[in-house]
């Protein structure tokens, strides 16, 4: 298995199978050597890897042929491709190698769901890297912070000490809190802004204003109604009318709201068998395990999966909680870059061949561990890729769905089936609730050992309280809509408009000339700002006209990383996201955040598809 | 340049001569020792990763342990009220943490009800991110006024409250003392904060003060280090695993005295103790500000989810960024939250609840401590009752058969539902005896705790637990 990376350009529009149609098929293997080499230095170079899952070998595109490919082309092969199905010639089928249809998922009644669509072959991703300029200014504007900071603390003696605790010591340390005091303070009116009604597509923010820099709020009274680009809510099923809460408010007066007790303790109801049924066959596993708050999902299932002598790559974008709950397990934790297969494999031959640090015994295990979307970097595990080193190794893959279930695929079953991979393959899912199914909670899924295991020594089920029935009942109305059995096409709806609605506005802010990380494919959608004051400004400017978005800045994310982010949902219309884009492009020409280098420049507009069915056409052609 | 190199004095010269050489004697050196390092070739390489075989995901069979309540219960049916129902038969609830009976409350459902009509079921998001509700901070603002202090931390979750709430103050090198029975959340907190951890003894001031002392000479031996060294006291208001009341007065003046901040649970006796429910710190008359912070859950006495942090807002404030499973988890759906500012609602209104389950609390301690061949654990006033055999096989795993065989008879003749409490044995830091674990609910009448422990008394018999005279 050969891996290539480079600077291929970010090629906005999907390009399923392009490369061999387009005549690139077999990277030369002398190149091998030479684009390992630039892959490791590169932490957050584009990737593109274009792969086949049938023959089990990847076709590796020279990179820097991608890279002059123009995305022009590429858009308008696109348009040719929708308009008129047709013109697809004879040879490029001759050069298409057969791809697997196979679903891995099975109806109410056991019978496998037939694949409409090949499934997705090849990544295509973007790190743009930030430019000297922009770094050089977003350390001047933290440096500046920090000065006026020391200055503040000189003149004026602290705002905020501790009352009754002379003579302790301190509590936590003086960094902390004094970017919490200085940094922190000037931009908190942008961040925990209260709520006042369904975080839908539309969201009602309560207006607060301070009048001491920071320090306190006062609500004025008043509420602004946004379009929500911020809130996790991508199929949209945050609503407070509808079957799925009408599910829930049945629940709660069938079953109450709480238990009040742990599964083992008399908590286990009906609803949670159903559940974790539903969750088996949604994800295409043997069983599933459910739990109460989805952070706690990773923090006390992965101590029982892992101990002391198992050996985990970890990809260093995983999220808080699966970091604690790896500490927590006692487990060597070793990094690997962000989504770069070389990385991982080094990280991985490196583990083995030198056994545990000192006594240089084998390991126990060793793990994988990764998230199928990275919530702030908008990018999709290369999973075909981890599970062919899974096999090499015989390492065992933990996935993280917690962004992804739902949110991609061609049936909204996450990452696994994004690619059309067989669920078996990856040894440990987990995902959660709270996103795609506007709920609360996750799971584990996986064969029935493992299940069975974490039944008898999971810390959830032994102490954590079992899952309430609203919030159950939600879950699964909402995941029986996603999967059909509700008798509407509702769900698989939803699903085609997300992937839609995502690229959409992705494509049109590339073409605007914003930095956007990510693949094409992810509802999360980051913008690199940079700067603290930019976040600030882009922020609080598209709140004053109507769009809710999130920003991020240190130390969330790395210094010169400083972003905006759009969570894009099923719910929103053209016009809302037309809405936003249009204030994010005038904001962008007003602060010149527009600063992509990257080669796409194309004039042409940015088709926004309203269903599937032409392209289900056109692959049926394929 | 050249000039200065001659203008300089001659002895500059031989030493700076002599640094250069040295200087490269030390590169040189290094890349000695590193040679001597092992390299592998490729097919070595190859060999190795060959030979090594990943033991199985799942090694042994855990089914083979078959834990000790498992087969009892079925799936609960209904509502998880006073009366809950497996398998169509209704049963007495003497299991689940319903100490106010706020399950049976049908304003807690039309509060949930309006809730979701107004914000749906899920937060979808962190606080940080759209995931603050309006509800969220009347909650916060609720309990703080409530316990009199100035603020709250609201947790999606009970177990992750403490867990999250500890190591984001104490860190590596900080010390921390601890009951040697604290629950799982806080066991799993300390283990989390990678501080140096002290357990006394269960309830014991004089043995936390004997390990107080003890850290005192050895702070008078290294000042410096006592100086950056955060020093954290943890205990439980009543403890989950035994029902056993803090000794907060001793262990509060201790802490004082010793400069350590103290952190109290309250998951079990928030809204349970004291004469408005102000949980243990009302009860023994503690200050509440002598305390960092008190956290509790609303999973219990509030029959709602999520947990909560309240204190100065000098230390709560902090968690809010440094708060793992505060920053990065999801927040309470709102209408968990909104159940929750209900429940409390409802304690503050009605006073007579909490004095309620008090005397029901005192009546059951009564009498299930006249039972025989049971030993009684807990305080009378603490919502937990535990019963374990006053003679010990020896054997844990048969204590537990026989305690389960008593659950099966108390279940199947006097429609009683009782459980064990679920513990990871091998993963707790001290476990109580194998016991039953009796929760009081506040709807409980007399001639029903008097059927309870005419239950366990005819079980005991049945069962011979004690000698009886004939």
């Amino acid at each position: 298995m050969d891996y290539n990376s480079g600077f291929c350009g970010s090629d906005c529009v999907i390009n399923r199978n392009r490369t061999l149609v387009n005549g690139y098929c077999k990277s030369p293997k002398g190149q091998n050597g030479t684009s390992k080499a630039s892959g490791v230095s590169n932490l957050q170079t584009g990737f593109n890897h274009h792969y086949d899952l049938t023959n089990g070998h990847s076709f590796g595109p020279n990179g820097r042929a991608l890279g002059t490919r123009s995305p022009k082309n590429a858009i308008q092969k696109r348009l040719q491709k929708n308009g008129s199905k047709k013109k697809t010639s004879l040879t490029e089928v001759q050069h298409l190698v057969p791809v697997t249809y196979d679903s891995f998922y099975k109806d109410e009644n056991g019978k496998p769901i037939p694949r409409k669509r090949k499934p997705k072959s090849s990544v295509n991703e973007s790190f743009e890297q930030c430019s000297l300029l922009d770094a050089l200014y977003t350390y001047l504007c933290y440096s500046f912070l920090v000065i006026v900071g020391y200055v503040n603390d000189l003149l004026r003696p602290r705002d905020s000490t501790e009352k009754f605790r002379s003579g302790y010591t301190t509590l936590y340390a003086s960094f902390e809190s004094f970017y919490t005091r200085h940094v922190y303070r000037r931009v908190r009116n942008l961040w925990n802004i209260p709520v006042a009604s369904v975080p839908g597509e539309y969201i009602t923010l309560v207006d607060r204003v301070t009048q001491d820099n920071g320090w306190t709020f006062e609500f004025t009274g008043k509420f602004n109604e946004c379009i929500n680009l911020g809130s996790y809510n991508y199929l949209g099923f945050a609503e407070n009318s509808g079957a799925c809460s009408q599910a829930a408010i049945l629940a709660c007066k069938q079953n109450g709201i709480a238990t009040c007790v742990s599964r083992l303790e008399l908590g286990t109801a009906a609803y949670h068998h159903e559940l974790e049924q539903l969750v088996a066959r949604f994800v295409g596993t043997e069983d599933a395990i459910t739990c109460g708050m989805g952070f706690a999902t990773n923090t006390l299932n992965i101590p029982s999966i892992l101990c002391k002598g198992c050996l985990v790559i970890s990809d260093e974008k995983n999220h808080a909680s699966i970091i604690l709950g790896l500490r927590l397990s006692g487990a060597t934790i070793r990094v690997f870059k962000h989504n770069n297969m070389i990385s991982l494999e080094k990280r991985l031959r490196e583990g083995i061949i030198n056994g545990q640090p000192r006594t240089h015994l084998p390991w126990k295990k060793v793990f994988i561990v990764c998230e199928g979307v990275y919530s702030m970097e908008g990018s999709i595990a290369r999973l075909p890729e981890i599970i062919e080193l899974k096999k090499k190794y015989g390492a065992y893959i933990y996935l993280d769905e917690a962004h992804s279930i739902g949110a991609i695929g061609e049936n909204g079953r996450g990452a696994v089936d994004y690619f059309g991979l067989n669920p078996s393959d990856i040894d440990i899912l987990m995902g959660t609730f709270t996103k795609s199914f506007g709920s609360a909670g996750g799971y584990i899924a996986g064969s029935y050992e493992l299940i069975e295991m974490l039944r008898h020594r999971s810390h959830a089920n032994y102490y954590g309280t079992a899952m309430a029935s609203p919030i159950a009942r939600q879950i699964i109305a909402s995941m029986k809509i996603i999967m059909g059995e509700d008798g509407t096409d509702d769900g698989i709806k939803r699903v085609s408009r997300l992937k839609h609605n995502s690229r959409y506005f992705r494509q049109k802010l590339m073409q605007m000339g914003f930095i956007v990380y990510g693949n094409e494919d992810s509802p999360v959608v980051p913008v690199a700002l940079y700067m603290p004051s930019k976040i600030t400004y882009v922020i609080s400017e598209m709140i004053k006209r109507g769009v809710a978005t999130v920003g991020v800045g240190f130390p969330a994310t790395p210094l010169v990383q400083g972003r905006a982010r759009f969570c894009i949902s099923a719910s929103h219309t053209k016009e809302m996201l037309d809405k936003a884009l249009g204030i994010m492009d005038e904001i962008g020409n007003h602060i010149w955040i527009k600063g992509s280098k990257l080669p796409l420049k194309s004039t042409e507009e940015i088709v926004y598809e309203v269903s599937d069915a032409e392209e289900d056409l056109a692959n049926e052609v394929d | 340049m050249v000039s200065l190199i001659f203008q300089a004095p001659w002895y500059h010269i031989i030493l700076e001569v002599i640094l250069l050489i040295w200087v490269i004697w030390l590169l040189r050196k290094k890349k000695k020792s590193e040679s001597t390092k092992i390299v592998l070739t490729k097919d070595e390489e190859e060999e190795i990763i060959k030979a090594w075989k990943p033991q199985p995901l799942v090694e042994d069979d855990p089914s083979a342990e078959e834990p000790y309540y498992s087969s009892l219960w079925t799936t609960v049916e209904g509502r998880p009220g006073k009366y809950l129902q497996v398998e169509g038969v209704k049963y007495l609830n003497m299991a689940t943490h319903n100490y106010l009976g706020f399950v049976d409350e049908e304003s807690m459902i039309d509060e949930a009800e309006s809730c979701i009509r107004k914000y749906g079921v899920g937060s979808c998001g962190p606080r940080g991110f759209y995931g603050t509700f309006d509800v969220h901070i009347k909650l916060e603002e609720a309990i703080a006024e409530f316990m009199n202090l100035e603020e709250t931390a609201l947790y999606s979750y009970g177990f992750a409250t403490i867990a999250s709430a500890i190591p984001s103050y104490a860190k590596n090198g900080d010390i921390v003392f601890a009951d040697e029975l604290v629950n799982f959340s806080i066991q799993k907190g300390l283990q989390a904060s990678r501080s140096t951890i002290k357990y006394f003894k269960h309830n014991d001031c004089e043995d936390l003060e004997r390990l107080l002392d003890e850290q005192l000479k050895q702070d008078l031996k290294n000042p410096k280090k006592a100086k950056t060294q955060k020093r954290f006291c943890v205990v439980e208001g009543i403890y989950a695993k035994t029902g056993a009341m803090c000794p907060l007065v001793g262990i509060n003046q201790l802490c004082l005295k010793h400069k350590v901040r103290l952190f109290v649970d309250e998951s079990i006796s928030f809204g349970v103790l004291g004469d408005t429910g102000r949980g243990i710190t009302e009860h023994l008359g503690v200050p509440v500000k002598d305390l960092d912070f008190i956290s509790g859950t609303m999973e219990y006495a509030f029959a709602s989810y999520g947990g909560f942090v309240v204190g100065s807002s000098y230390v709560v404030d902090h968690q809010r960024i440094s708060g793992l499973g505060y920053c990065f988890s999801a927040s309470l759906p709102p209408m968990l939250a909104g159940a929750g500012l209900h429940a409390l609602n409802l304690i503050r209104e009605n006073p007579s609840y909490i004095t309620e389950l008090q005397d029901n609390c005192r009546y059951l301690h009564k009498v299930l401590s006249k039972l025989n061949g049971f030993h009684l654990d807990g305080h009378e006033l603490s919502p937990l009752k535990f019963i374990s055999l006053i003679q010990s096989t020896g054997s844990r795993q048969i204590d537990h058969k026989i305690l389960d065989s008593i659950i099966l008879f108390v279940k199947d003749n006097y429609q009683i539902a009782l459980t064990q409490p679920a513990l990871l044995e091998n993963e707790e830091y001290r476990l109580p005896p194998a016991c039953i674990r009796l929760s009081v609910n506040r709807l409980l009448t007399k001639e029903e705790m008097e059927s309870v422990a005419h239950a366990l008394q005819s079980a005991s018999l049945l069962f011979e637990l004690y000698e009886t005279e004939s």
